[in-house]
Parts: structure tokens; sequence; C-alpha cells
């Protein structure tokens, strides 16, 4: 569980995390599809602010180890701890570990968010459709709370304009940025980001990042999968290089990027920092 | 205004009589499509197997003779099944109950097709944004998936349904009094068979024309926000 002991960076803007409670601790996650065990044992502890970037080449199982954390995936083996309450699991018939407890699960996806690659927005609902759908299901929010906070966030995403529009109508980095405020609309303690910019034209990439970097600002906890070197380097607290689901090499960004022991992170970086 | 020497009002019960069996079969038929289409994705084979068979008898079999089945069937079956209870009357269920589940079920059969087909057309996505927001089982079905589906179904449930109102007609055999029931009667008495069917035919494509319309309508409202709806 202590796999991640790493000094903190320089982000002072943040103080209570050292050696508080982790948010989020993740010990030893395996996930096999079939014969292949694409995931072979990684363990995380995220405190309250750490922005944690997950490196790594396709098929390296970053994106099936985010989708284990909030159970969209099922790990086949580990353990997930929120706030130090584990979440309870027992195996199915193919040995995939599911969630013993309806409501915990609930909880945990409540406060745990996600961001997807291909946002994944509601079409057939207006931006602030999509944003207040979940606290009014989930948290029974009444509709006017619901609208009003969802508000606040399209402003604070720069979308107040386009509360009325459709999906469809919008950019790609638009509908990035609402699915972004959709999932803030929920107050999660965590938020998870499924290479956010992947699907984004180019020009479209800044501007969702600049979101993302404001919300590392604010002292948010993110683990964020992504290709985006520069980002990686300037805003994470922390880098994991993920290599055939395992955690090949992991510290601050600064000392990952300038300093890299492994040869395969090497290589890596080698080809994405051009 | 043809001459209907007097029939007009019977014709007009007859309108009636079709509207309200073809939206009972409608009614029963929507819920058997939306019970095929989970039972042909469902995890446990049984149901898939009977869904299967369902889809393909109903597929195989001639509507009139869904209809008789149903009819006489219906009748032979209630008979056996109260004869232990100490009941040994005759018992027959009754035209328009008959006729609205064979209808049904036809529609049903082949709706089962159309739903399958909307509810694999919605991304995977959709369901996973609303797990990963804590969102249950059946507020994602009701608010998120079936939403899109029902998009995507639409235009196949249209023409089912424009086949099953005059499927309707069929129902006469087994002396419902729709509105060719009563077009027979008027075509009896008066011996004047062409200005009553005439009659019939223009009744039928008067519902068809106000279903289409109504169709229409549903579509654009199903489709707001869509890129395509812009163009309509």
């Amino acid at each position: 569980m202590s796999s991640v002991s790493i000094a903190k960076t320089s982000r002072e803007s943040v103080p209570a995390n050292v050696g508080g409670d982790a948010v989020l601790a993740v010990e030893d996650i395996h996930k096999r599809f079939g014969e292949t065990e694409v995931l072979r044992g990684i363990s995380l502890t995220a405190q309250t602010g750490d922005v944690i970037a997950i490196l790594g080449s396709s098929g390296s199982g970053k994106s099936t180890f985010l989708r284990c954390l909030n159970f969209l995936e099922s790990p086949s083996a580990g353990r997930i701890h929120l706030h130090g309450e584990e979440i309870r699991t027992r195996p199915d018939r193919e040995g995939s570990l599911r969630p013993a407890s309806h409501g915990q699960l609930t909880r945990l996806r409540a406060r745990v968010g996600m961001v997807f690659q291909q946002f994944n927005l509601w079409p057939h609902m207006t931006v602030l459709a999509n944003l207040i759908e979940a606290p009014r299901r989930v948290h029974g929010m009444g509709k006017a709370e619901a609208t009003e906070k969802a508000e606040a966030l399209l402003e604070k995403v720069g979308l107040a304009d386009r509360r009325d529009y459709y999906p469809a109508h919008l950019s790609g980095g638009q509908q990035q940025r609402a699915a972004i405020a959709r999932t803030l609309a929920m107050d999660p303690e965590v938020i998870l980001f499924d290479e956010p910019t992947s699907a984004l034209d180019p020009e479209l990439v800044g501007e969702v990042l600049g979101v993302m970097a404001s919300l590392a600002e604010e002292g948010r906890t993110m683990l964020i999968v992504t290709h985006e070197m520069g980002f990686a380097r300037d805003v994470s607290t922390r880098t994991l290089f993920l290599h055939e689901g395992r955690v090949e090499e992991e510290g601050a960004p600064e000392a990952l990027f300038s300093n890299p022991q492994s040869d395969r992170l090497r290589k890596f970086l080698s080809r994405h920092l051009t | 205004m043809p001459d209907l020497s007097g029939f007009e009002h019977q014709l007009l019960l007859g309108l009636w009589m079709t509207i309200r069996l073809a939206l009972t079969a409608l009614a029963i038929g929507l819920v058997l499509g939306l019970a095929g289409a989970a039972a042909m994705a469902a995890p446990v084979a049984p149901l898939r197997w009977l869904a299967r068979a369902y889809t393909t008898i109903i597929r195989g079999i001639p509507e009139l003779l869904v209809v008789l089945l149903i009819y006489f069937g219906s009748s032979v079956l209630l008979m056996r099944l109260a004869r232990p209870l100490g009941y040994t009357g005759y018992i027959e269920l009754s035209p328009f109950v008959a006729g609205a589940v064979a209808l049904a079920l036809t529609f049903g059969g082949y709706a089962s097709e159309v739903f399958r087909g909307a509810f694999q057309a919605v991304p995977v996505g959709q369901a996973e944004a609303a797990q990963a927001l804590g969102m249950g089982r059946i507020a994602i079905f009701f608010r998120i998936v079936l939403p899109q589906a029902w998009r995507i179904a639409l235009p196949g449930l249209g023409n089912l349904f424009l086949v099953l109102m005059k499927d309707t007609a069929l129902v006469s055999v087994i002396g419902l009094e729709e509105i060719m029931r009563k077009a027979q009667f008027a075509t009896g008495a008066t011996k004047e068979p062409f200005t009553f069917y005439l009659a019939a035919a223009v009744l039928y494509l008067g519902l068809t024309i106000v279903s289409m319309s109504l169709l229409a309508w549903m579509e654009r409202r199903a489709n707001r926000g869509m890129p395509r709806a812009r163009a309509s």
C-alpha cells in the first residue's frame, strides 16, 4: 500500500494533504480479460489536492485501471478505499470482483467523478439538463437549487451562454467542458479523467486543459490518464508511468521527465516529447 | 356528399371501434416488444430462445391466422382450464379482446426486433456516464437509454403501427363491428358494395394520414437536439 512514497512537489497552495488521510487508496489492482492480464498489481494513494498524471502507451492498462476505480470495469483482485472506507466486493462467476453493496457502490460513484474521452454527454438533453440530472436523481436535489448550481458551474467552465444548447450543437471542446461541469455538479471528492483531450481537434485541446488546470489550482483531487506530456509535467503533483499493467516508474513530474530511470520511460518520453 | 343511405352513423361507430382496437393493440404490443427485446438481450439462454421462438412464429404465420387462432384457441384453452374448477359452460374471449391480443402479438413480434436494434444503437458510454455519476439502473433506463432508443425506434414503430391499423380489418372475421364489418352490413342491406367499400377505404386512408402526421410530429420532437433535426 505504501508503494507511493514520493516527496510532495512544490505546490503549496494545498496545505492539508501531507500525511493527511488519503481520499483514495488503491491496493494491488489486478484485471484479467480471459487469459490476458491487463493490470498486474497497481497501487496508488491520492491525498486531497493530489493531481496524479498517469502515462503509458496504448495497451499499458491505464484506462482500464481508471475504470476499475469506480467499477465500470470489475477488477479481478485488489482493494479500493475511499476516505478509509473499503469498498466491499465479492467475486462473480468469472472471478471478477463485484461490489457487494449496491448502496456503497452508489455512494462511491457519487463521490468519484469521471470524465470520458468521448464526453458521453446525453444528446437528448440540453447542457443544463445534463448537469442537473444526476444531482436531482442521486442526491434528490430540488430543481431550482440544482439549476442555480449548474449555472454557476457553466459560468466557471465558460459555457454560461450555452445552457440551453443541445450537445450536438457544441464544439468538441465545449462538449468536454460541459461534461466536466456535469461531473463537478455532483461535488466529487476525486475526479478521474480518462484521456479527456484525445478525441479533440488539436486547436480545442487547450481550452479543456485550461479548465483542468484551474481545477488543479483549486486543490481538487484528480487522476488523469493523458497523452498531454506538457500538461502532466506542469500541472500534476505526481506522475505514474504504466507499462504492461505495472507501475514502471513514478515520482514528481520534474524528476520523472528530466531524469527518467527506466529505459522504457526514456523511450516513451523520446517518442512523445518532440 | 355521397348518399350512404343512412349508414353514416354506423360507419362512424365502426371507425371509433377501429381506433379503439388499434390503440389497445398498440399499447399491449409496445409492452410485448420491449419485453421481447429485453429477453433477446437477456443473460439467461432460455429467455433468449423464448424470444426467438416468439418472433419466428409471429413472422411465419399470416395475421389472419393469428386472429383466428387466438379467438378459437383461447376459447378452447379457457374451457379446459375452467372444467377442473367445476365450470362446464361455453367460454370465449370477446372479439375485441381476442382481436386486440392477436394484433398486439403481431405488432410485438416485429417491434421486438425494432427495439433490439435501437437499444444496440445507443452507445455504451451513455449509460456508463450515468453509472459513473451514481445513477441507479431504473433511472438510467428510463432517463438515458430509453429516450435515445425511442428516437431510433420511432420510424420503424410508426411503420408497424400503420400496418397494424390496416390489420384491424382482419378482426371483422370474428365478428367485431369495426369499419369493415359495418361496411359489410351496409352492403348487405343496400346491395351497393362499391359505395360502402369505397367509404371504408376513405376512412382507413384518413386514419393513416392522421397517424402519419402524428408520427412525423413525434419524430420531430424526439429528434430535438440531433444534428439532423435542423434539416427538417
